[in-house]
Order: C-alpha cells, then sequence, then structure tokens
C-alpha cells in the first residue's frame, strides 16, 4: 500500500517531490529483488528451465531447416541472427514487464479492486510491482545467439550496422513491452483468458523470428504493419546483413522502427486505457 | 448411468458447463490457434516448396491438413503447464481434496475432460471449417476419422496424465514452475506441435518415440488425416492406451508416496 504521507508531499510540491513520488514502486520492486535473492535453489533452477526454453526454440527453427537449407532468402546463419535479436528483445520485455500477465488472475478473483483504489496509475502498479531476475537467463540465450550470427556471417561493420544493432534491441524490446500491455488490457473483456493472453505474446514473438519473406501479402500487413512483428528483429537483420529483403518488407523498413515502435506505444496505451474503464469490479 | 461412475460423470458435466461462461475466452483462444495456425503454414509450406514439393512424407495438401488439425486439436489436447494443480499443492489446499471421498487423480480428470470435450465446440470445429476454406483439409475414409476421434479422446486423458504427474510433483519440490514450463516446452515440441515428428532427423525423431508425447498430438492428427491407416493406425491407438497405463500409473504411485509426506501448516 502506498504511504499516505508520500502522497500528500507529492501535491503540497516539497523540494523532494520526484523522490517522494517514486518511493513507493522503489520500496516494492526492492522487496521483489530480496525476496528472489532468498530462495536459491528455487531461482537458480528457473535459471536452467528459462534457458533450456530457449533453446528448444532455437531447435525447432533448426529442425526446420534441417529440412530445408533456405527460406525465404535466409539461411540458417542469417536466421540465427534474426531469433537472436526477437529474443533478446523478447525477453528483455518479458523481464521488464512480462508479470503484466497476472492480471487475468487479478480480474478473477477481483483482487485487482485494490489497484484501482491506490493513488497510482494501475499500469504503473502492475508493471513496478515485481520484476523476475530469472527472465534473465532469456536474455543471455538471445544475446549469445546474436553474438555467435555476428561472428558466423560475413558483415560490413559501419557505424549502420551498429546503430541497427542498437536500434533491433532498444525498439523491438518496445514493441514487445506493448504486446504484454495489449494482451493485458484484452483482460479486462475476455475475463479468463490467460490462454488468449499467452498466444498473443507467444505468437508474436513466433512471428517476429520467422523469415517475413516467406508470408503470403495478407500476413504481411498484420505481422509487418499492424503488429510491427517483422520491424523487431527480421527487417534490421536484412540490414545488417545487407540482404534485399522482399515487396511490401524491404531491409530499408528498418529505419522505420521507431515509427512502428511509436504506433505499437499508441496502439498499446489504447487498449489499456479502453480495457480499464471498461471494468466493472469484481463485486462482493 | 451406474452409480459407481456417477460422481465423477458429474464433475465432468460441471466443468463443461463452467466452460461455457467463459465464451470470450474461447474466442480469444480460437483467435489465437488461427494466427498459430497461419504463421506455422507459411512456415511449413515454405519447407516443402523448399525441399522441392515434399518432405518426412508431407505435401502441400497434407501438410495443409496437419497444420489445421494440430491448431483444431489444442484446445482439446492441452499441451501448456495449467497452474490450478500446482497452487493447490503449493497452498496446502490438496489436503482438502484429499479428504474427498473421491480419487484425487481421476476427479481432476473428469474436471480436465470437461473442459477438452467442451473445447471441440468452439475451439476445434471453426478451426476446422477456417482451414477446410483457407488452405484445405484432407481426411480419412469414416472409419479412420472414427478412430480417430478415439485418438483425440485418448490423446485428451493422457495428457492431464502427464501435466497431473508434473504438477504432483509439487508435493516433493513445493514451486513447481520451473519443472512445469520445461515440461511444456519439451512435450510439446516432441508431440509434433511445432514441426511435425516425420521432419526431425533420425536421432530426434527416435527419441521422440521413445517418450509419450508424440502419442499427444502427432498421432491423432495422422490417424484423422489418414496418414497413417489400417493396422498401422491401430498400432498408434493401442500405443496411446500403453502410455495412458504407464503414465497414470507413475501419477498414482506419485500422488500415494507424496501423501505420506505431506504437511500442511495451519489450522
Amino acid at each position: 500500500m502506498a504511504d499516505p504521507s508520500t502522497f500528500a508531499a507529492t501535491t503540497a510540491g516539497e523540494p523532494a517531490k520526484t523522490d517522494n513520488r517514486w518511493r513507493p514502486y522503489r520500496a516494492v520492486l526492492a522487496s521483489r529483488l530480496r525476496s528472489q535473492r532468498s530462495y536459491r535453489t528455487s531461482f537458480r533452477f528457473d535459471m536452467v528451465g528459462a534457458m533450456l526454453a530457449g533453446l528448444v526454440q532455437l531447435g525447432e527453427i533448426w529442425v526446420v531447416f534441417h529440412n530445408a537449407k533456405v527460406l525465404g532468402g535466409l539461411d540458417f546463419n542469417a536466421i540465427l541472427l534474426v531469433f537472436g535479436l526477437a529474443n533478446a528483445a523478447w525477453a528483455i520485455a518479458e523481464v521488464a514487464v512480462g508479470h503484466v500477465d497476472s492480471l487475468p488472475a487479478l480480474i478473477r478473483a477481483g483482487t485487482v479492486d485494490v489497484y484501482y483504489l491506490r493513488p497510482q496509475p494501475l499500469l504503473a502498479q502492475l508493471i513496478t510491482g515485481d520484476i523476475q531476475l530469472r527472465r534473465l537467463a532469456r536474455v543471455a540465450v538471445g544475446l549469445i545467439c546474436v553474438v555467435a550470427a555476428l561472428i558466423v556471417n560475413p558483415i560490413q561493420w559501419t557505424v549502420a550496422t551498429v546503430v541497427m544493432l542498437a536500434f533491433s534491441l532498444l525498439f523491438g524490446t518496445v514493441i514487445f513491452a506493448c504486446l504484454f500491455v495489449t494482451a493485458a488490457g484484452l483482460q479486462f473483456f475476455l475475463i479468463n483468458g490467460s490462454e488468449a493472453t499467452n498466444a498473443f505474446v507467444y505468437g508474436g514473438s513466433y512471428a517476429s523470428q520467422q523469415p517475413a519473406a516467406i508470408w503470403p501479402g495478407p500476413m504481411k500487413i498484420i505481422f509487418g504493419f499492424l503488429f510491427p512483428m517483422a520491424f523487431c528483429a527480421y527487417l534490421p537483420a536484412l540490414q545488417i546483413l545487407g540482404l534485399p529483403g522482399s515487396p511490401l518488407l524491404p531491409a530499408w523498413l528498418a529505419w522505420l522502427l521507431p515509427v512502428a515502435a511509436a504506433w505499437a506505444v499508441l496502439a498499446a496505451g489504447a487498449v489499456w486505457r479502453i480495457g480499464v474503464r471498461h471494468y466493472q469490479g469484481g463485486g462482493g | 448411468m451406474p452409480s459407481a461412475i456417477r460422481p465423477w460423470f458429474r464433475l465432468l458435466r460441471a466443468s463443461f458447463a463452467a466452460q461455457t461462461r467463459y465464451l470470450p475466452a474461447a474466442l480469444g483462444g480460437l483467435i489465437a490457434n488461427l494466427t498459430f495456425g497461419f504463421l506455422k503454414a507459411a512456415v511449413l509450406f515454405a519447407t516443402v516448396r523448399a525441399a522441392g514439393g515434399e518432405v518426412g512424407g508431407y505435401d502441400l495438401a497434407t501438410m495443409s491438413s496437419y497444420v489445421w488439425l494440430s491448431q483444431a486439436l489444442l484446445g482439446t489436447v492441452n499441451l501448456g503447464a495449467d497452474s490450478d494443480l500446482a497452487d493447490r499443492v503449493r497452498t496446502g489446499d490438496i489436503a482438502i481434496d484429499f479428504a474427498r471421498p473421491l480419487d484425487v487423480q481421476t476427479s481432476y480428470l473428469a474436471v480436465d475432460l470437461g473442459r477438452s470435450f467442451f473445447a471441440l465446440g468452439p475451439r476445434a470445429i471453426p478451426l476446422i471449417l477456417l482451414g477446410a476454406l483457407t488452405t484445405g483439409i484432407a481426411f480419412a475414409p469414416p472409419a479412420g476419422v472414427l478412430l480417430g476421434l478415439v485418438a483425440v479422446a485418448l490423446a485428451a486423458v493422457l495428457s492431464f496424465l502427464g501435466r497431473y504427474a508434473v504438477n504432483i510433483l509439487g508435493l516433493w519440490l513445493v514451486e513447481t514452475r520451473g519443472v512445469r514450463t520445461l515440461y511444456m516446452l519439451v512435450s510439446s515440441f516432441l508431440a509434433g506441435l511445432f514441426v511435425p515428428v516425420p521432419l526431425f532427423p533420425d536421432w530426434l525423431k527416435m527419441l521422440a518415440n521413445a517418450t509419450p508425447f508424440p502419442s499427444l498430438l502427432q498421432t491423432p492428427i495422422d490417424v484423422l488425416s489418414g496418414k497413417v491407416s489400417g493396422a498401422a493406425a491401430l498400432l498408434a491407438v493401442l500405443w496411446q492406451v500403453f502410455w495412458i497405463v504407464v503414465v497414470g500409473a507413475a501419477g498414482q504411485l506419485l500422488t500415494r508416496r507424496g501423501r505420506l509426506k505431506l504437511e500442511v501448516q495451519g489450522g
């Protein structure tokens, strides 16, 4: 619960205003970090699990490329870069905001009412209410794949290459975070729809790992632009590898990554706000 | 209805009825299955084309059947790692279940099957129709489809028994989240959820076939679509029964052992 004096100090405009405003969030986050350090065995087990999860996903891609050497103009080395970038960005987003997927349970149990009563934005409370360090293992898998891909692929290193790598990791993370928030916003309507959320979020991750050139036109519109998944990793990887791309999704589009991320933020914000207003309370 | 099995039947019916209250959730799941279906179809069709029109015994038409049947069965054959039972084990509520006059494993099975059978309506049928209308689905002749439906029901039972065995490990581990996630990933991979098992390299195919997982998805799909037929189909279904006995017995054994160990705090 927020300390009432914090809220009072903020509204009164004390000198230490910003410091006080963030104090409740910091206190909650610090407690979550401390709690994870206490259960070391469980924590290690979770880390290994998360790492294996990343490897199983890579295994699936490897099996596909075991049957077809080149898909959508990319070979296994090239798809390794797409997979690494998509995985790292997705995993960072999951560490930062992934726990908003606890919302369906809160809505179903009616406990989300308490969040509405606190003097902090609902989304800010949910995001800062938890942070799962075990999910960092997934980030590591993604980054290792990126490094491996940068070594095995012939790459012309320029400033643009470095900027594109940073773009992909930064704005890719923003797009995935928006996916989590959009899915959470939909929960206010679906009630028991955690499966839909999972599929939404994992579906986005799955789409972002694919060589988008294989998609028929309507899919390029949906996963290229409506949900800008191709922008997270596929388009940046084309830029980095110096590959041309395909009609509707040419490689130069990668430079519009910030625009795609801005679109994702706007859409996620709208869905979330509509969801929060739609909620009628758990009764009782 | 013989009175001996009536409680289980009532649990199944109640669980089925509960699901009808969550239709928007079923719609959400349907849209998700559809989305994954198109993404899966894109990759696997591209793989068939890149391999010269045929790969692992699949051409475009049979691959299309695989994609849509696998998506259609996902609501019924749950490859996820649901946490309801795990939560009850962790919080100690499982003690209440043990106090009931019904066997814990089979009563949870009845509840799970209610959910599984319900999913056939809003999940499986629309996906099969949509798949048939978009990239097409080939079905086995009527006798094969009938056997296929038996395989689907057996897969639903096996999927529950596997998840139950993993969840009940909580009697020793308390927190099973890590194990459950791992189980979900490995089982769905080896069941042939993302890539059909015949496309695996030989060593991985052998590994997969030594586990119960292909019986969860690959078998019902193969029998329904007629990719496997005749004596081979019958054998595949018997193989499912074998795994149900093995995994079910493991679950019973774990429950009995764990129950002796269970200590619940509070009054």
